[in-house]
């Protein structure tokens, strides 16, 4: 194996607590004073001041692999990339880095307002370590990526903010450094742009074979970019390993099965006989993560004043967007009792979704011997997890389509023998 | 494309508390953005103004003005038998690129603290293109004190004065300003970046420095065992300097010449150190 393009060993990081944010000279004096007249400084001892970002972490990057760097926030995960591209130092470690460092912490450092979209390609571009030469030949490039060749010598002041971030992301997105770090940038942006920047990525990664740092609080984007995950949990490197495991021990740890309770609400219609108190959302499959093939098991509580006779209950599961995707009615089953007591629970649990990634939201109506008894919408929700759904890494996202189905394609010979027929009785089932 | 990518190369980041040498081989490297930030200075300054660059022809004018009025005349300060207009014109031509030069580079991280903090590039890069980008401001004024010269010596037919091959030795005196300026202008960046309330002092320091240094009277005013008192300040030789190359007249010894470049390389190689001593971690104090 090559030597790795980036090896850090025990890499610690301290802040001082207190010196976060610039002192001032009298305090300072105040210090040396209370020294001087041997006396402890205000405050406690340096270790307890000291608050460690990063402990102890060491790592391995290979060329041309493209790492997801997960955590929390406050885990550690900027002051890694800080030290990586020389922003800032560590307090103790080593790390080695062969290759040239491009950082992608914001985007549109250094642009100009009075200048036009031209001279801040060329400002912006050699402040992330192009040269003149290397910007004049990508210059056409980063414009038809940027989509501004009209306002190319308007000042940049007078760009819509959208045109602003795609040209700052274009001159970013051209950089020939062999290790790219980039940090939620592509938090900007509308959706279209947001594609437009991974599929860039993607490209560096994949076509140019470069060596990506990537660091997103977006699993499906971590998912989506990255084969390798690493995971940072105060300041500690807890997990490594592929990027779609990584992700998702990392969610089902920080994901928590949440009840919503929904007794308070009055936002609801109905005649109120019986009324939900409380929906709860969980994977049926164990675990406390929802992914795209989890089955649900949904527990509706409800109140009523007496015995409730013909319970019907009927959940709605709804995309963000409001589209309708399933509707689990337990008239359709005929599985509930007709009679059920006047305060207790029933559980709805559902086939695997084939849901893609992304928020759902739950409406949730009672009906009472055929009438409307109550009915409360967005009663709870919850987010899809992406997974590894064809068993390929590749997790189509909630933009492009809602459900997903397990499929197979087939190489058929362009001569006569290939008919359709033939065909359709050649696919194999998709398991 | 792959012909411009640079031969494979290796860093090791170390922790480094200690002094670190000025990595000159990265800023060669990034040459072309110390060129494309003092294009910035000189474009972003004057979009947008109705007088662009007048106004550095102005300012001293104006100045001149007020001191020939009020040095000149009303407190009757000696210009070492020179026309006061030339005299203050030359005084002001050293004096002005330093105190600009101080005022860029003493704030430099404090105004820099958003792109210090999401970019490395090294950061020596943004005062030596400050340096670079005042000598327009610098070119402009010996422009029209050589307008002013030329209308005195020949149009007045005024005499007493004049220059001589001395003024081969002008370039040199520019270094060296350049030099100190960037020395004591590093030392206060540092300061101001751990004590935001040095910002002030900067501003209080370089007007007191400026009646300290012989800009509105000649150094010959002073009785001569007291001289040495006023050589002490680096700028005095370099202000006297500039009056003895460009008009002949001025009072250097090369005892204060010494005692001045001495100076100007002590505050410089502190400047040096004490700047990349903090350009390593001060992201952290923003």
């Amino acid at each position: 194996m090559s030597h790795p393009i980036i090896a850090a060993r025990h890499v610690s990081k301290a802040y001082r607590l207190g010196a976060i944010g610039a002192t001032s000279l009298k305090d300072e004096v105040t210090r040396l004073w209370d020294r001087a007249r041997g006396r402890q400084p205000h405050g406690t001892s340096r270790a307890a001041k000291d608050f460690w970002a990063l402990r102890d972490v060491s790592f391995d990057v290979q060329p041309g692999e493209v790492v997801g760097i997960i955590g929390k926030n406050g885990a550690g995960k900027s002051t890694l990339l800080k030290i990586l591209s020389r922003i800032t130092q560590q307090t103790s470690g080593e790390i080695t880095l062969r290759g040239r460092v491009a950082s992608l912490l914001e985007v549109g450092t250094g642009f100009h307002p009075d200048l036009t979209g031209r001279e801040n390609i060329f400002l912006n571009g050699s402040i992330l370590g192009m040269n003149k030469a290397e910007i004049r030949r990508k210059f056409d490039e980063i414009v038809a990526f940027a989509e501004v060749e009209q306002f190319i010598d308007t000042p940049v002041k007078r760009y819509s903010s959208g045109m602003y971030v795609r040209l700052a992301f274009a001159v970013a997105a051209h950089l020939e450094p062999e290790i790219l770090i980039v940090d939620e940038v592509l938090a900007v942006g509308d959706a279209s742009f947001q594609k437009k920047c991974l599929g860039k990525m993607k490209d560096v990664s994949n076509r140019e074979h470069r060596t990506v740092l990537f660091v997103s609080h977006n699993m499906a984007a971590i998912q989506a970019l990255c084969q390798r995950g690493v995971l940072l949990d105060e300041g500690r490197l807890t997990d490594d390993g592929p990027a779609l495991d990584v992700a998702r021990r990392y969610l089902e740890a920080s994901n928590e099965i949440v009840t919503t309770d929904v007794s308070e609400r009055t936002d609801r219609e109905g005649d109120g006989s019986v009324r939900l108190t409380a929906a709860t959302v969980a994977s049926a499959d164990g675990g406390a993560l929802i992914t795209s093939g989890s089955r649900l098991r949904i527990v509706l509580e409800y109140q009523s004043a007496a015995p409730v006779r013909r319970l019907n209950a009927v959940i709605g599961l709804y995309t963000e967007t409001g589209l309708g995707v399933y509707g689990l009615d337990s008239e359709a089953t005929r599985e509930l009792p007709p009679v059920l007591p006047p305060r207790g629970s029933v559980t709805c649990v559902t086939g695997p979704l084939n849901l893609t990634a992304g928020p759902c939201l739950v409406n949730v109506a009672l009906l009472k011997d055929g009438e409307m008894a109550d009915y409360v919408a967005n009663a709870a929700r919850f987010t899809i997890e992406p997974e590894n759904f064809y068993g390929t890494g590749k997790t189509p996202g909630r933009d492009w389509m809602v459900a997903m189905v397990q499929h197979s394609w087939t190489v058929g010979s362009p001569g006569p023998a290939a008919t359709t027929k033939a065909d359709r009785s050649a696919a194999p089932a998709a398991r | 494309m792959e012909a411009t990518r640079p031969e494979p190369f290796e860093i090791v980041l170390r922790p480094d508390t200690g002094w670190r040498s000025v990595e000159l081989a990265s800023l060669w490297q990034y040459r072309d953005l110390l060129s494309l930030l003092v294009w910035r200075d000189f474009v972003s300054k004057y979009k947008q103004t109705v007088l662009g660059p007048l106004w550095f022809i102005i300012q001293p004018l104006s100045m001149t003005l007020v001191f020939t009025v009020i040095f000149g005349k009303v407190a009757g300060l000696s210009t070492d038998g020179l026309p006061p207009v030339l005299f203050y014109l030359c005084g002001q031509l050293g004096w002005n690129y330093f105190s600009q030069n101080f005022s860029s580079n003493s704030a430099t991280f404090v105004t820099n603290a958003g792109l210090f903090g999401k970019v490395y590039f090294p950061r020596l890069i943004v005062p030596l293109a400050a340096l670079v980008s005042n000598l327009f401001a610098f070119a402009i004024q010996v422009a029209t004190f050589l307008c002013f010269y030329l209308y005195f010596k020949y149009g007045r037919g005024a005499g007493g004065f004049g220059m001589d091959w001395r003024v081969v030795l002008l370039p040199l005196l520019v270094l060296q300003t350049a030099v100190l300026s960037l020395g004591v202008g590093l030392v206060m960046s540092a300061l101001t970046a751990k004590y935001r309330d040095l910002t002030h002092l900067s501003a209080l320091l370089i007007q007191v420095w400026m009646y300290a240094t012989p800009v509105i009277y000649p150094l010959s005013e002073f009785p001569v065992r007291w001289r040495w008192i006023a050589a002490l300040n680096p700028m005095t030789p370099i202000v006297e300097a500039f009056r003895l190359v460009l008009l002949g007249v001025g009072t250097v010894t090369p005892l204060h010449i010494v005692s001045s470049i001495a100076t100007t390389v002590v505050l410089a190689v502190a400047g040096l150190m004490l700047f990349s001593r903090v350009e390593k971690t001060f992201v952290d104090i923003v």
